[in-house]
């Protein structure tokens, strides 16, 4: 009894002070929002285009890329190939959005989207009960869904909470690109949650297969398969790009 | 070994392919069969075929700890062989893989059935597995009064990946437990043929995804070799770290999730914070909590300068300190010890037949480890003693985990205040045509075996990948035996396996 005692008194209380405070402050090196600045391409250049590992990036602007955060895997390797600076990696963490139109980045996007829905404001903002379905997902979206639960995040302050069987859930948050091996599970357990119901997609797998895009072995997202209420980009996205999509999609940020 | 009819190499070294050095079948079975009885690991076994012919080729990596030596051994087969599975059961779910993959028949294979549900690689029909949809197959039963199935999955309760398990159970009594995985294919493996290119690198990232420095490793050595590339010991050292941060992350949060399965909430709160603090401590080195863009092949994308490194260092003195807290507490308890020991014990014995990797491995007794026995990178330069324990259940499993955490932090301390000089990058250009490199890592649940192989114009012609979690889910399936059903969730937490590394 004791040393549990001590041991609670060394570990202190740790979580974090955001919403009402400031968010964690994210890593130097992080990789958050990219910027794109019109103006700066040369005519003809295709670097960034071509160096994109998911075709993320489209040149059909007139004078500047335009990056799909649903596709991204946040590598850099666009900004790296360009000679211009026309795309720059910030560190803002803000990346979720409502419709999937709204994750394109051109020249002059607002700098934050639409996570408002009506519904899942009205009905769930003090109490949300999710059912997690990994459809082909890695475990990083997982853990970093996941973490979310531990004492430093502490999603339970807001009634979110991860629950164990569907017909417990208000919607389910979906990872993975949703592999053709999955599909039917799935479309399963979308099934046994009782509506109205919300579907949340976590990852550039669920929002677009990411890596895995047009594999046969997938569906390209769980847009394939499900009606999806959010999206948050990220290859994995980190806890506070999730937490923050997640509180804007209640209405309570 | 056997030098004159198959090719011995170290980790990493490249082999001639364009004539391999190849055996026939009885050779080969007997080889690959008293090497494993001779103490080699049977890292890899797989099949690809011929280049000019309807025939494929069987290869097989035999892993030798005592002579720090790898012998690729292969020989010419048609579309059934006689299977090495009754007198080698490592190479069960091999031939199973190549079964399902090209259609070819292993006889007498006791066990024959899908191991991922996952279209063939060479068209469709044929061949002794029907396709069928996932889940569909012939479950072991066991029959009798009072006898009950428990099936669970592919969606689990926790947030966690899917995979179906079948409880064969008597009372409370599980006799038998079937692990039926799949539900991950995303066709990797297929994919990788006639690369590198520019997803390649995202692929082994995202292989699974706890591992992603682990894999990426693997594969940047393998690629480095077909290049003839060294990268600098500096570019070594950072990836060693980041691969050692990767082992701390996961075993303290495995620590924590263990305390969570028995009830134990202080050491489960603790650990899963604590976890999180060692991936914000990968995410300075490269910006992402997983290691996502650090290792590339010919070196690493990111320099830890001497403020960084002063960091880092200053963040692993608390990790240490609260991880010390919160895992002592956990070990200290009666209550816990109480229901870690004895449950889901696999006997030394058992961890070698099935050819258990990694902490599974270590924690029946079996002194394997990819950096000790096979060092690479910069882990020829440095030791690393190998933890093992005897007991083989639950508590082994953990312990042997709480060790390896304490080596490797003082391994990145180490690494950290001594980072030697040298370039970051030296880039992988092109790759050596018809050549064949097997590349072993130790990820943090254990070996890794990557194998490429490369054609004419140095592209590659078949690229096998060996996750751990390949080698290991059927010793869950072992410690599970006479075991308590309610222990099910302890006992697959003491494995943690992947689901993504395994369906690939
Ligand atoms: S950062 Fe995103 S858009 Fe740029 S190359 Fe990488 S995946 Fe493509």
């Amino acid at each position: 009894m004791f040393s549990i005692l001590k041991a609670r008194i060394q570990q202190k209380h740790r979580t974090i002070a955001y919403p009402d405070g400031p968010p964690p402050e994210l890593p130097e090196r992080f990789a958050g929002r990219p910027v794109v600045q019109a103006g700066r391409c040369d005519s003809g250049c295709r670097k960034c285009a071509e160096s994109c590992p998911v075709g993320a990036v489209a040149l059909s602007d007139a004078d500047s890329p335009r990056i799909d955060l649903g596709r991204c895997l946040f590598c850099r390797a666009c900004a790296k190939a360009c000679p211009n600076q026309a795309i720059v990696f910030g560190r803002a963490h803000h990346l979720a959005a409502a419709e999937r139109e709204d994750l394109i980045v051109r020249a002059g996007s607002a700098n934050e989207a639409s996570c408002r829905h009506a519904l899942a404001a009205k009905l769930f903002s003090r109490s949300l009960k999710l059912r997690q379905v990994s459809a082909g997902g890695c475990n990083a979206c997982e853990a970093d869904s996941n973490v979310l639960t531990t004492l430093a995040w502490d999603i339970g302050r807001f009634g979110i909470q991860f629950v164990a069987s569907p017909r417990h859930a208000d919607g389910l948050l979906i990872t993975g690109p949703v592999t053709e091996n999955m599909r039917l599970a799935v479309k399963k357990t979308y099934d046994a949650v009782p509506a109205p119901k919300i579907v949340i997609a976590v990852g550039a797998c669920a929002i677009s297969g990411g890596p895995y895009a047009d594999h046969p072995e997938q569906h390209n997202g769980a847009a394939s398969v499900l009606p999806v209420d959010l999206y948050i980009p990220g290859c994995p996205p980190h806890p506070l790009t999730i937490l923050e999509g997640l509180l804007r999609l209640l209405g309570r940020k | 070994m056997y030098a004159d009819t198959s090719a011995s190499v170290r980790n990493g070294q490249i082999i001639d392919w364009s004539d391999p050095p190849e055996t026939s079948l009885g050779q080969f079975r007997r080889m690959v069969i008293e090497g494993v009885g001779d103490g080699a690991r049977l890292s890899a076994l797989f099949a690809e075929p011929e280049r000019s012919s309807e025939a494929f080729r069987l290869t097989a990596v035999l892993a030798w700890p005592e002579e720090n030596a790898l012998s690729v051994v292969s020989c010419p087969i048609g579309r059934s062989y006689q299977s090495l599975t009754p007198e080698c059961p490592a190479a069960g779910w091999f031939e199973r893989e190549i079964a399902e993959q090209w259609g070819i028949h292993p006889q007498s294979h006791p066990w024959l059935k899908p191991i991922r549900f996952q279209p063939p690689h060479c068209g469709e029909g044929g061949g002794p597995l029907a396709r069928r949809a996932i889940g569909l197959a012939d479950f072991f039963r066991l029959e009798g009064e009072e006898v009950h199935e428990v099936a669970v999955g592919p969606v689990h309760a926790g947030v966690i990946e899917p995979g179906h398990f079948r409880f064969q159970c008597h009372g409370e009594t599980v006799y038998h437990l079937e692990i039926s995985l799949g539900y991950q294919h995303r066709g990797i493996e297929r994919a990788l043929r006639g690369g590198p290119d520019r997803r390649t690198r995202h692929y082994f990232e995202t292989l699974a995804g706890d591992t992603t420095i682990g894999h990426a490793t693997a594969y940047c050595r393998a690629v480095e070799a077909l290049g003839g590339v060294h990268p600098s010991a500096r570019a070594e050292s950072i990836v060693a770290i980041a691969a050692e941060l990767e082992r701390i992350a996961n075993h303290i949060g495995d620590l924590g999730a263990l305390a969570g399965d028995v009830g134990f909430l202080p050491t489960m709160s603790y650990c899963g914070r604590i976890r999180g603090d060692v991936l914000n401590a990968t995410a300075m080195l490269c910006g992402n909590r997983f290691g996502r863009g650090l290792a590339v092949p010919g070196g690493v994308d990111f320099d830890i300068d001497a403020a960084l490194a002063q960091e880092v260092l200053h963040r692993l003195d608390s990790i240490e300190r609260d991880a010390v807290s919160a895992i002592e507490l956990l070990f200290d308890a009666p209550s816990v010890m109480a229901r870690f020991e004895g449950v889901g014990a696999v006997s030394e014995q058992s961890a070698r037949a099935i050819g258990l990797v990694g902490v599974a491995a270590r924690a029946s007794g079996v002194p394997c480890d990819v950096r000790h026995e096979f060092p690479y990178g910069i882990y020829q330069f440095t030791q690393m003693p190998i933890c093992t324990w005897h007991s083989g259940d639950c508590f082994a499993r953990a312990y042997v985990r709480w060790l390896e955490v304490q080596q490797s932090l003082a391994f990145v301390r180490e690494r950290l205040r001594s980072l030697p000089p040298g370039d970051l990058n030296r880039n992988v250009s092109e790759l050596r045509a018809n050549q064949c490199v097997v590349s072993l890592t130790e990820g943090w649940r254990g070996e890794i075996c990557h194998v490429a192989i490369t054609d004419d114009r140095g592209r590659f012609r078949a690229y096998k990948v060996v996750d751990p979690s390949f080698h290991n889910w059927f010793g869950l399936a072992c410690a599970l035996r006479g075991q308590q059903i309610s222990d099910f969730p302890l006992c697959n937490k003491s494995f943690n396996l992947s689901y993504c590394g395994h369906d690939l």
